[in-house]
């Protein structure tokens, strides 16, 4: 390499500081953009579902007509998901935090985020053939003897494809989520807090009830808030496991729709006002998720100007 | 007998008195397996029954026989310690009931002829029908698939990755955590909990609006599948680019190296690894979507090598399809067979990326020198 002059290499190296930074920039910028385009594009191309006259969308009573039912049906599939989960989750972010031995802790925290790796086409298809079979005897034992529930209303789904089996898919697909988050607001715990409670006498439930549960209060309302957004948006489990069909609150027989689902298996066939009704319905999935989320991540925010404290 | 009086025979001390001895769990656990087979026996046996019987079994003895020995806090803690081991357990069950459903139902279709090497195209329900009734073998395989899924996640790194990348180091090196920075923390970790399907819906709708009404291509689908992988990349190298330590910036600084040449020679291979592996798992999160793919790319049968023109197949949509639109409705069993076999492709795939991942990020872990 021959020397070269000084300046042009520091005029190169300016040259290059802006380049990047600027390319750095940029990218930050284009994700907000992106952010912002989804909103936008949904909105354009959902804008003829709204405005159509009401008789020409699907169903014959207009966009909210049809979104209504499928929002519940959505709702309702989140609740049984979150119903489930919740504990479970909590028992296993407890357990793998605190009762585990140590050296097996962060092997077992790999297995549980296995569940998190598993596509969730499989664990639709696994709902729907063997799920579903298993559980069908069980509908009939409920349909029985509790059916004076509106809940648990006969007769049961002889093929199991119910929103309550897809409800528990779905569990076990947000429990990895809730089980991560936790667990790692679970270890965040003061030591001194847990020490103190343990030195008083207090055994190890007394300790978790008293410095650690209130500690990760915050924390596990947002885990779950973000269980919440993706047992939502979860399409593939319930496009397989479900036989959709009209707003029931039965939920041992077929029925119910929620959103994804209903996107995902009309999508591809649709054209004309029927893609626009599908997209608004997006649309309208996407500002409930988008709610959830942000409320979600506003409390890990505050939470983590209160922690940061300790 | 005067048992206040005379020294204490066994072995049980007095600092061990009102205690359950350490066999205690043990003795429990053989009692409630044997009473549960019996209560099995009765009603008709099945393996799962038998462990969900005992375990209540287990909980309830041991928490009962704590509480008359031990008092009713140690008897509380030993229930809270049966019902977390218990819900850990249960969570173990889908994993275990979803991969073995997949390997017993998965290894047929995966050892089928020329199930990796041929696709689709002018497979019909005929075959299928002569393969249930007559024996014959089912054809048809997943490589037009297996190329869809390559080429489309493939298009999505080449975009995430370099935008990731480039939003991290904005976020760690020029960020200064002023208000722009905070604004893209914040909808980065928004962005994350997009359901996949509406970023599909926003890839599909893009092109509609800018290609054409009906745009339906690979490269949609990778579009859509940035929107989902570039947070997950964001997040793993911001993460990764702060434990940087700042000396080394520094050091380089005092030499008079420019930032830029900083970040690219010094901060960044020191971060590689981690980023690396971060960009693997984003991958494999990635790489089993179905839902964006399926309103992005439609359905394929035969083999497409052009992700700007026509429509692509996928692993994912391959499964979903067969499921659901068996090529023979007559005789579901051999398209059954086939998305068994592509389930356990992918997984086999996921999983791949997922150790990779993980090796990645150990054997090119920088030496922090502590």
């Amino acid at each position: 390499m021959t020397a070269t002059p000084l300046s042009s290499s520091q005029g190169a190296g300016r040259a290059g500081d802006k380049i990047f930074s600027a390319a750095a920039l940029a990218a930050g910028c284009l994700i907000l953009a992106v952010l912002f385009g989804v909103a936008l594009f949904l909105v354009v191309q959902a804008i003829p579902a709204l405005t159509a006259p009401a008789a020409e969308i699907q169903g014959g009573e207009g966009f909210f007509a049809y979104i209504r039912p499928i929002v519940i049906g959505t709702l309702i599939a989140a609740v049984i998901a979150l119903v489930i989960a919740t504990p479970i989750a909590i028992g296993v972010a407890l357990f793998i935090s605190h009762f585990a031995p140590r050296g097996l802790a962060s092997g077992l925290g790999y297995v549980v985020d296995l569940l998190a790796a598993i596509p969730s086409v499989i664990y639709g298809a696994w709902g729907a053939a063997f799920l579903a079979k298993e559980i069908s005897p069980a509908y009939n034992w409920l349909a029985e003897n509790m059916g004076w529930l509106p809940i648990f209303q006969g007769p049961a789904s002889a093929t199991g494809k119910t929103i309550l089996t897809a409800g528990i898919v779905l569990s076990v697909m947000v429990l990895p989520i809730i089980t991560s988050l936790s667990r790692e607001i679970f270890l965040q715990t003061p030591k001194l807090h847990e020490e103190a409670a343990l030195a008083l006498g207090a055994t190890r439930w007394e300790m978790i009830k008293m410095s650690v549960l209130p500690f990760a209060r915050p924390g596990i309302i947002s885990a779950v808030m973000l269980g919440l957004g993706r047992a939502l948006g979860e399409t593939m489990a319930v496009a397989l496991v479900l036989s959709s069909g009209a707003l029931t609150a039965s939920l041992i027989t077929s029925g119910n729709q929620t959103i994804a689902a209903e996107i995902a298996l009309n999508f591809p066939e649709a054209s004309g006002l029927k893609v626009s009704t599908l997209i608004a319905a997006g649309l309208v999935l996407f500002v409930i998720t988008l709610g959830v989320n942000m409320i979600a991540r506003w409390i890990i925010t505050r939470h983590k100007e209160f922690s940061g404290a300790n | 007998m005067s048992s206040t009086l005379t020294p204490v025979r066994s072995k049980r001390s007095a600092l061990t008195k009102g205690q359950l001895p350490k066999y205690a769990p043990y003795v429990v656990l053989g009692l409630a397996l044997i009473v549960g087979a019996a209560i099995l026996a009765l009603i008709g046996f099945n393996a799962f029954g038998w462990g969900i019987v005992s375990a209540i079994l287990f909980a309830a003895g041991l928490v009962g026989w704590s509480a008359a020995v031990e008092g009713s806090r140690k008897a509380k803690d030993k229930l809270a310690t049966c019902l977390v081991v218990g819900s850990f357990l249960i969570a173990l069950l889908p994993l275990i009931s979803v991969i073995w459903t997949v390997l017993v139902n998965g290894v047929p279709g995966l050892i089928a002829p020329g199930f990796l090497t041929s696709s689709m195209n002018g497979v019909t329900g005929v075959y299928d029908n002569k393969a249930v009734e007559e024996g014959a073998p089912v054809i048809g395989g997943i490589y037009h698939a297996l190329l869809g899924t390559i080429q489309i996640t493939l298009v999505a790194t080449v975009i995430s990755v370099p935008v990731g990348l480039l939003s991290a180091i904005y976020l760690v090196e020029y960020g200064n955590d002023g208000r722009l920075a905070r604004a893209i923390t914040f909808f980065v970790d928004v962005m994350t909990g997009i359901p996949s399907i509406v970023a599909g819906l926003f890839a599909a709708a893009f092109f509609f609006a800018v290609v054409g009404p009906g745009t339906k291509t690979g490269a949609v689908a990778a579009v859509a599948l940035s929107v989902l992988m570039i947070p997950v990349v964001v997040r793993s190298s911001e993460e990764m680019l702060k434990i940087v330590p700042n000396e080394l910036r520094e050091a380089a600084y005092a030499l008079g190296v420019r930032k830029w040449r900083t970040i690219l020679k010094v901060v960044i291979p020191t971060a590689i690894s981690g980023i690396a592996s971060g960009v693997t798992l984003a991958i494999a999160r990635v790489i089993g979507e179905t839902a964006p793919i399926l309103v992005t790319a439609g359905f394929a049968t035969s083999i497409n090598n052009n992700v700007f023109g026509g429509w692509m197949a996928s692993l994912p949509t391959f499964i979903y399809t067969q499921i659901l639109n068996p090529t023979s409705p007559a005789n579901p069993d051999p398209s059954s067979q086939r998305a068994w076999g592509a389930a356990l492709v992918l997984i086999i795939l996921v999983m791949v990326l997922n150790l990779g991942a993980r090796l990645i990020a150990r054997t090119f872990a920088p030496k922090t020198g502590r």
